[in-house]
């Protein structure tokens, strides 16, 4: 499956505290309604300019470090972002991605401006950086991450499996 | 600082290509715990998918997790006795929104007998060591990134998403991958005005807030052996803001000691072999370290305290799962005693669990605080992540013993939130500015 769509870049050490304040989780369940506060800390325009037509978070390292809040993908996906590219990964959030659905891809994101246009196909393993006509190499998921990816998370593997079956 | 070559990469497979021609290495703690849980020969790199003896999430994530167990229609936990649900970070609710959280919350432990633990018992790091619900040797993991606090007590608890949170519940068991250790030895002897938030501060500053990422800490030394269990769990509170997946100690007779009493539970301390195999090494000298302090918006933004003296602070917090313990009331109750909080300073005290409350009252430390100007509310989070209970105002520059400075932490971005360790915070709303302790202990 490719995903087309323009990159919104920032910088290292993101915390889910800038992903969404820890105000915001505690007043609902509701992710829409959070995610118009997604990445406010940092860009208060993040929400508007991804939510009509998508995009690629892209970042560089440590991307998602602090708190263990799923709210932190969650809202990202109810932004209408489309994939998280970084340099490296926070370890919870890493996990959280995969397990709520939200694709994270480790690469090299010094070779993506902002605004790049970028395909991304997951399956393929290849990123297309359109804009500047090249090819970024990108990490496989370690398989027991991509089985979660492609059954659709863990409450969708836990659904078809009726527990682990990793 | 002294930097021990690094003796492997993540090496499981290289090891076990090799595992016919020489022998193995011994084990870390990690390496030993994921081995007992999970019935395999675990080494780092493994994954594994292992039991886990005890789940915990809190008011912010345990209703995504709920609503997960929803939607894998999973109807109740794998054993009620082993999952704890904590009203703590919001608590007693501010707003309506959190009243229905901490109602889904209440109906889930009616459903499911899973124990709830209601608004004022205080912060879920303190409740479940302290209730007994794990101990030495066990597996935990917990819907908080800060339930690496009980690897000070010897158990690899580990911080998940309410989604794994909830797959745990359901089934008792999760997966992992084995991680790497990197061993931290503090040699030498803390020198007076110097506490463990000084010690773990001074790591975030070397090594950085991804220091340690997919590692556990294993925490060693002459340092670590004289602390209390309460001051180990300061440091293993922060091992998550070096990036690590756990903070690991030794169980030695003092923590054995602190388990006397608490339930029925049995431990099974254990320890790294003697020629376990370590990512990196790293040794410092305490007698070294003074007060540390973490500077906005970063932990790993670290300075000693001679660089920031004297910067004007508006509120004090004494409180979280960071140092929010007797022995931390304590030191702030023997420098406060008989002297005032500065006029310009709100100080806001909250212990970290109802029985510190209660011991802190017993002992005077809390008439003490509050005679000389404390604010004391409700055991908990308190003001930590800025839903309730002292949100700063724009400008302002908080001194916390927290364990997080990030921007808007507290609840306003334009606030500036200095951590540091109880005496220190003391000291400082005492004078209305960040002031080194040492002038209080001779
Ligand atoms: S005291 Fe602060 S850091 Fe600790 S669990 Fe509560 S909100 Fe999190």
């Amino acid at each position: 499956m490719e995903i087309t769509a323009k990159a919104f870049k920032y910088g290292d050490d993101i915390n889910t505290d800038y992903i969404i304040s820890g105000k915001y989780k505690f007043k609902s369940t509701d992710m829409e309604a959070m995610a118009v506060h997604a990445m406010e800390e940092l860009d208060p325009e993040y929400f508007n300019k991804v939510k009509p037509n998508g995009g690629f978070l892209v970042a560089g390292t440590n991307f998602g470090m602090g708190s263990s809040r799923e709210q932190a993908p969650l809202v990202l996906i109810h932004s209408n972002t489309k994939a998280v590219l970084a340099m490296t990964f926070a370890r919870i959030f890493y996990r959280n991605a995969i397990n709520t659905g939200l694709p994270v891809v480790e690469c090299d994101t010094d070779l993506i401006g902002d605004g790049d246009e970028l395909v991304l196909d997951l399956t393929g393993g290849v990123l297309r950086n359109v804009t500047q006509g090249i090819d970024i190499a990108i990490k496989p998921l370690p398989p027991v991450m991509a089985q979660l990816l492609a059954d659709g998370g863990l409450v969708e593997h836990f659904k078809k499996h009726g527990g682990f079956a990793l | 600082m002294r930097v021990t070559p690094e003796l492997r990469p993540s090496s499981a497979s290289f090891l076990r290509e090799q595992r016919s021609v020489i022998p193995l290495p011994g084990k870390t703690i990690a390496e030993k715990i994921f081995s007992a849980h999970s019935g395999t020969d675990a080494h780092a790199g493994d994954i594994v998918v292992a039991d886990v003896d005890f789940v915990m999430g809190q008011d912010g994530t345990s209703p995504l997790a709920i609503r997960a167990l929803e939607r894998m229609g999973v109807e109740k936990v794998f054993d009620p006795a082993k999952v704890a649900l904590v009203m703590d970070h919001s608590s007693p609710s501010p707003i309506e929104g959190v009243s229905a959280l901490h109602t889904i919350m209440r109906e889930f432990g009616k459903k499911t007998g899973a124990k709830i633990y209601d608004v004022g018992c205080g912060v879920c790091h303190q409740l479940i060591p302290e209730a007994g619900h794990v101990v030495p040797g066990d597996l935990m993991v917990g819907c908080d990134s800060h339930t690496c606090t009980y690897g000070a007590v010897n158990v690899f608890s580990t911080g998940v998403g309410s989604t794994d949170g909830a797959a745990a519940m359901a089934s008792g068991k999760l997966w992992f991958k084995v991680p790497d250790s990197m061993k931290v030895t503090y040699e030498g002897a803390l020198q007076p005005g110097v506490f463990s938030k000084d010690l773990i501060l001074y790591l975030a500053g070397q090594i950085g807030a991804d220091g340690a990422t997919y590692e556990a800490i294993e925490f060693h030394g002459a340092v670590i052996d004289e602390l209390s269990v309460d001051a180990r769990m300061t440091i293993s509170n922060m091992a998550i803001e070096v990036g690590a997946k756990a903070g690991l100690m030794k169980a030695d007779a003092k923590t054995l000691a602190w388990y006397a009493g608490r339930g029925e539970r049995v431990p099974a301390p254990v320890d790294p072999d003697a020629d376990a195999v370590y990512a990196k090494s790293l040794t410092f000298d305490a007698t070294a370290i003074g007060p540390q302090i973490a500077k906005p918006h970063a932990v790993d933004n670290v300075s000693p305290i001679e660089e920031v003296v004297g910067t004007p602070i508006a509120q004090g917090y004494l409180g979280t799962c960071t140092n929010g313990r007797l022995e931390d009331l304590k030191i702030a109750a023997d420098i406060l005693r008989g002297k005032k909080v500065h006029a310009d300073v709100r100080f806001i005290v909250a212990a970290a669990s109802k029985q510190i409350f209660l011991d802190a009252m017993e002992a005077g430390y809390i008439r003490d605080l509050v005679e000389a100007g404390a604010i004391i509310v409700t055991p908990g989070c308190g003001p930590c992540v800025g839903t309730h209970n002292g949100v700063p105002s724009d400008g302002e520059n908080v001194i916390s013993t927290a364990n997080r400075n990030f921007k808007g932490r507290m609840g306003n971005s334009n606030a500036f939130v200095y951590l540091g360790s109880p005496a220190t915070v003391a000291a400082s709303v005492i004078e209305g500015k960040i002031t080194d302790p040492r002038k209080y202990f001779g």
